[in-house]
């Protein structure tokens, strides 16, 4: 039944798994999650990236450098291919020429190091909060997920169904579920879009302190400047398959939102996008 | 719990039976009145002798447990059979090349009109009935599966394939729940079109059953035993439908649809 499920999966485009890492991986990074060094982020390496999907060309001649534990933001108009940005680097897709590495590695297949956050949260509806969060079944699941899920402040929902959670409750279980594989590079597709903007203001805030505490390299896609000025340590434009512009944002943390270097940085950025 | 809940539970408990009730008041009346001829239709208190009495002789429980016995085992084989083809053409995209196109033509044939052949290859025991009530379910639940594993979100099996499930981790936490829904609703046409094929199974060709009861009735003009008949199949299709809804509240529980109000609260 297995080659069936895996012939099933390539008929709808999704990446071949006969390249995941070997379990050996898993075992290396779990040991390494429960030490106390908890200065874990990868650093990024993208190369002369190309992508096209038949004649359209998503990515042209990308470069990037993201070193270890840098949180940084990418910014673009919808359709300058950030989305596909990530797919190269979390594994899902390969490019049509160029590298990403990670560490030093190049990325072939699903990365294990590396979790993606997707824009809506994709829970499975019928497993509980918990079975959620604990998606992946590694040893000693439960107690990591109740431990997550108490880091976004849901465990007393532990045992509800998904369909019973609010939009924002959803994107904080999801939040949890990346958190529990204690990822070095997390990747975070417009994760907030979705939300209204209270709601995302508290997610700004849960993700900050998650960062602070884990040092996880963060790449964090968004269209919304003002996200992107106060949460990333470094704001990069794409534009047309191409990283056009690349600006620190050296403000001390946490930041005022309505401080006026940042807001003057954030027209500076919107003139680039 | 406030009495207005508690009359609310009762109303609700109650108004299903209402519309029923009161047409066999209706029908009692027109019978004794001689409104409705007895060998038309014989009133509900006959159909209740009739019941009372071959109850009593232990005619009825053997027929029933034989129609009951023969519908089961069908469903098991198509059913069964069923949801396993449709796994397989849902995953595979070889199985579905394979397979697909040929089970969709059988499908369409009314498996009905194959009695005549049935009768010839099986003879008229047990076997034809079954092979019968076998073909019937086999479709809807094929095609239910099927489509409940091809109509997943794609976006949660990307989700699983970034958080590192496996081929079969992927199948038992995603596919299979995933389709679950939709497997049930071709259970619930499979029962119906059990019911049907066994009552003309048993009709054609049989020398027990609740289908080979009626037809015995008719000859010598029993209309309360042919009435009675045709209840006990009304019977059985709502304890078989009952059966479903049960399997659906726990299959499905995580389901919105079905929620308790308890824990929606």
């Amino acid at each position: 039944m297995g080659s069936f499920v895996l012939k099933r999966l390539e008929s709808i485009d999704i990446a071949s798994s006969s390249t995941r890492p070997e379990d050996s991986h898993l075992k290396d990074r779990q040991t390494s999650s429960f030490a106390d060094d908890r200065k874990q982020g990868r650093t990024l390496a993208l190369e002369d990236l190309h992508l096209a999907y038949g004649q359209r060309e998503v990515l042209r001649g990308l470069n990037l450098n993201v070193p270890s534990g840098q949180f940084l933001a990418i910014v673009g108009r919808s359709g300058v291919g950030k989305s596909s940005l990530m797919r190269l680097i979390v594994g899902l897709d390969k490019p049509t020429s160029g590298r990403v590495s990670i560490d030093g590695a190049l990325v072939n297949g699903l990365q294990k190091s590396v979790k993606l956050l997707f824009q809506d949260a994709r829970l499975l509806p019928w497993q509980t909060v918990l079975s959620n969060v604990g998606i992946a079944r590694s040893a000693g699941w439960r107690d990591a997920a109740m431990k997550a899920l108490s880091d976004v402040g849901l465990a007393d929902r532990h045992n509800d169904w998904p369909a019973v959670l609010s939009g924002g409750q959803r994107q904080r279980v999801a939040l949890a579920r990346v958190l529990v594989g204690n990822p070095n590079v997390l990747l975070l597709d417009e994760p907030f879009g979705a939300l209204d903007a209270l709601t995302r203001a508290d997610m700004h805030v849960l993700l900050e302190k998650l960062w602070l505490r884990e040092r996880f390299t963060a790449l964090l896609i968004t269209h919304d400047v003002a996200e992107a000025v106060a949460l990333a340590d470094r704001v990069v434009v794409m534009r047309e398959g191409r990283v056009v512009f690349d600006v620190d944002v050296n403000a001390e943390r946490p930041r005022l939102r309505t401080s006026p270097e940042l807001a003057e940085l954030q027209s500076r950025i919107l003139r680039e996008v | 719990m406030s009495s207005p809940r508690l009359l609310q539970g009762t109303v609700e408990r109650v108004a299903p039976w209402l519309v029923p009730i009161a047409i066999l008041i209706l029908w009692e009346a027109g019978a004794r009145s001689g409104f409705i001829e007895a060998r038309t239709l014989p009133a509900p208190s006959q159909v209740a002798v009739a019941f009372w009495e071959s109850a009593k002789s232990g005619e009825l429980g053997r027929n029933v447990l034989i129609s009951f016995e023969r519908a089961m085992i069908g469903l098991a084989i198509g059913g069964g059979l069923g949801f396993l083809l449709g796994i397989l053409t849902g995953v595979s995209r070889h199985a579905e090349l394979l397979l697909d196109s040929g089970l969709q033509m059988l499908r369409n044939v009314p498996h009905l009109a194959i009695i005549p052949m049935v009768i010839l290859w099986f003879g008229i025991d047990e076997t034809a009935k079954i092979f019968l009530v076998a073909v019937g379910t086999l479709f809807p639940i094929y095609l239910n599966t099927y489509h409940g594993i091809r109509t997943i979100d794609r976006g949660l099996i990307e989700m699983a394939e970034v958080n590192g499930l496996g081929k079969f981790a992927i199948f038992w936490r995603v596919l299979l729940p995933g389709a679950m829904p939709s497997v049930l609703v071709g259970l619930r046409y499979a029962l119906g079109i059990m019911w049907l094929t066994l009552i003309v199974a048993e009709t054609i060709s049989a020398s027990s059953g609740i289908g080979y009861m009626t037809m015995n009735a008719r000859e010598f003009l029993q209309t309360d035993v042919v009435v009675l008949g045709i209840l006990v199949y009304a019977l059985l299709g709502k304890a078989a439908d009952s059966a479903t809804k049960l399997i659906e509240h726990r299959v499905l529980a995580w389901h919105p649809a079905y929620h308790d109000r308890a824990a929606a609260n």
